[in-house]
């Protein structure tokens, strides 16, 4: 009798809502493992600041504070109460500065950590899937060229002939960041595929691009999700050092924008520590922040890297 | 190692160079507009002066012709001329490249030697406060911007205490062994940002490839046949965990240029980072497309190398 009621409790249960029971139950397990792990906390805490900073800054910064013509302060101030990281030469208050540059710099990281993944997931998605055929030998080669290529060089190169706007600088750090998340979607996706399941819904007559996006892809995906995370970091770094060098978008100010117009001014020699430092700290911040929260995920997302 | 394998990896480097050059012909060429409409930007030209321009660069002839005299002229070192200056690209180049694997070499080496030590103590005893500490500090290092890293060091060691020069490559009038510790002098800051912004890396992965052997049978044999902790570390675990750490190696010294631009733009060192970095301010594309080309080359180079020197060191690699 037991079995036969067990039997009928399944069939009251649809796949659907048994396929969610579980993903909660592991959400729950996996939010209850990221909390206990300290460095995650401190990470998420400091995003979730940042991210709060960048979406009030246009309410706390008016336009007008921003404008060298209708700046207020006196140019190249200490700290001073009305202007606690003091200002720079035109006037402007270094602390509205940086968190205009929050908005600016998370966005670039953000949408062009988008692009790049996008691309390596699709690249190495197919390529991983066509494993052995021409099109992976193609995919593949590519793939390396780009992991080989100094990708500053070739960034410096597209985003001289590009132009400095802010969606071509996010375009070309997406471009050159991508291979990364390619090596690892194809591994993943490799092994993924010599899985029996796949061999079933095959059988069962499933097209290529249902076994690709129903079958590998919700497999391959916590290895795209944890590779993301990581990867706004080296977008946000890779936006300061092409900023540093006169690259940065001219119509946006970014943390790196701040650095670079600092060093340009002289800040160095002059001693205006208080213009120099402060976007320096936020970057190592934000970019340590997605380290740790990426290195949590990562073990969390795939139990291997676990160790005892 | 076989000859088939070497063969292999010969011929990949030549395809992924001559990838290479496809791709440099194209992005400046095709891309946003020829060599021609690009000085045409920066300057005011006449009609005939950009016909005229157009058929020095060979514009007027098919693009596969283009290509095909562009592969000709780089394989003979030819790659046209300054847009500013009006002097060959190539002379600029071979005058800024010593400055670079100075600056370059010494930064690597302290990085690697320095991460490998941190690394083996780091990893031998793992959860210790050396290991919690160091790994914390790369992964600090590792968020810094590079560039920023060497404005830091040019206020605290240049402006406040005055130790170093604040940039440039040797003071002009310094001559003989005065000259070398001049240039030695110069080099301290730029060298230092270079191996704290690579060290972490090299700190970490020696690391993680020392905790991979470290529980090893034949670490236990060792251990169990007697040997000295210092003994077993040395003799036992570190020479199988190095492998990872070499090829890390080989590879960053084939990034020599990539990772001197920021930091030559911010010490003024001359070497070809600083010629890039003055390149971009100008849109002086014939010097970006031969920097271009040459950072390529030494990763492909240096790639080769890796690959090949690999397999004497580990002739398992071979067989996959």
């Amino acid at each position: 009798m037991a079995t036969a009621s067990s039997a009928a409790d399944v069939v009251t249960v649809s796949p659907r809502r048994l396929a969610w029971q579980r993903r909660r139950r592991s959400l729950a397990t996996n939010w209850h493992i990221f909390r206990h792990n300290k460095q995650a906390t401190v990470g998420l805490m400091i995003l979730l600041l940042a991210g709060l900073v960048a979406v009030i800054s246009p309410f706390v910064v008016p336009e007008s504070d921003l404008d060298p013509a209708t700046a207020t302060g006196t140019p190249n101030s200490p700290p001073s109460p009305g202007y606690p990281l003091g200002t720079d030469n035109f006037g402007r208050s270094v602390l509205d500065l940086l968190i205009a540059g929050t908005r600016v710099s998370l966005l670039v990281g953000i949408t062009a950590t988008i692009g790049a993944v996008f691309i390596g997931a699709v690249i190495g998605l197919v390529s991983g899937f066509y494993g052995g055929t021409k099109i992976d030998l193609v995919l593949n080669a590519l793939t390396d060229w780009f992991l080989v290529i100094p990708w500053l060089v070739l960034a410096i190169a597209m985003a001289s002939i590009l132009g400095p706007t802010l969606w071509n600088i996010i375009a070309v750090i997406a471009v050159t960041s991508w291979a990364t998340t390619a090596r690892l979607v194809r591994a993943q996706t490799l092994s993924v595929r010599s899985l029996s399941y796949i061999e079933r819904a095959r059988v069962l007559g499933a097209s290529d691009w249902t076994l690709m996006t129903r079958h590998i892809l919700p497999n391959v995906w916590p290895v795209i999700f944890a590779n993301t995370v990581l990867t706004v970091s080296i977008a946000i770094l890779s936006e300061t050092t092409l900023a540093i060098l006169g690259l940065g978008s001219a119509d946006a100010i970014s943390w790196g924008r701040i650095i670079e117009e600092a060093f340009n001014a002289g800040a160095m020699t002059n001693g205006y520590w208080w213009w120099m430092i402060p976007p320096g700290i936020a970057i190592v911040l934000v970019c340590l922040a997605f380290s740790m929260c990426g290195h949590a995920l990562d073990e969390i997302l795939n139990p291997k890297l676990r160790r005892g | 190692m076989s000859l088939r394998y070497l063969g292999k990896k010969v011929l990949w480097a030549f395809l992924t160079l001559f990838f290479v050059l496809s791709v440099n012909f194209f992005l400046f060429r095709v891309m946003p507009g020829d060599p021609v409409a690009l000085l045409a930007r920066s300057q005011r030209l006449t009609p005939e002066a950009i016909e005229q321009q157009r058929a020095l660069f060979g514009l007027d002839q098919p693009l596969f012709q283009q290509y095909l005299t562009y592969l000709g002229q780089t394989a003979r070192f030819e790659f046209g001329s300054d847009l500013i200056s009006g002097q060959p690209v190539w002379g600029q180049i071979t005058a800024r490249i010593w400055p670079t694997v100075l600056l370059v070499g010494v930064g690597t080496t302290l990085a690697v030697v320095l991460g490998v030590l941190g690394g083996i103590k780091a990893g031998w005893k793992r959860g210790s406060r050396f290991d919690r500490n160091s790994t914390y500090g790369s992964l600090v290092l590792y968020a810094t911007p590079e560039g920023w890293l060497g404005m830091l060091l040019l206020i605290v060691f240049a402006g406040s205490l005055g130790w170093f020069p604040s940039g440039g490559y040797a003071s002009p009038n310094a001559e003989g062994f005065e000259r070398v510790t001049d240039i030695a002098n110069h080099l301290v800051l730029p060298a230092l940002t270079l191996a704290l912004a690579y060290i972490g890396q090299f700190l970490l992965v020696m690391r993680s490839s020392l905790l991979d052997v470290k529980d090893e049978e034949y670490v236990d044999v060792a251990r169990a046949k007697g040997l000295a902790d210092l003994q077993v570390r040395r003799k036992h675990a570190v020479p199988n965990a190095i492998l990872p750490t070499y090829t890390l190696t080989v590879l960053s010294f084939g990034f020599v240029l990539g990772g001197a631009i920021v930091v030559e733009a911010i010490f003024s060192w001359p070497g070809l980072g600083l010629l890039t970095y003055e390149a971009i301010e100008q849109q002086n594309y014939p010097v970006l497309q031969a920097v271009f080309l040459i950072a390529s080359f030494s990763v492909i180079v240096a790639n080769l190398i890796a690959d090949i020197t690999y397999t004497y060191l580990d002739p398992r690699i071979e067989e996959v």
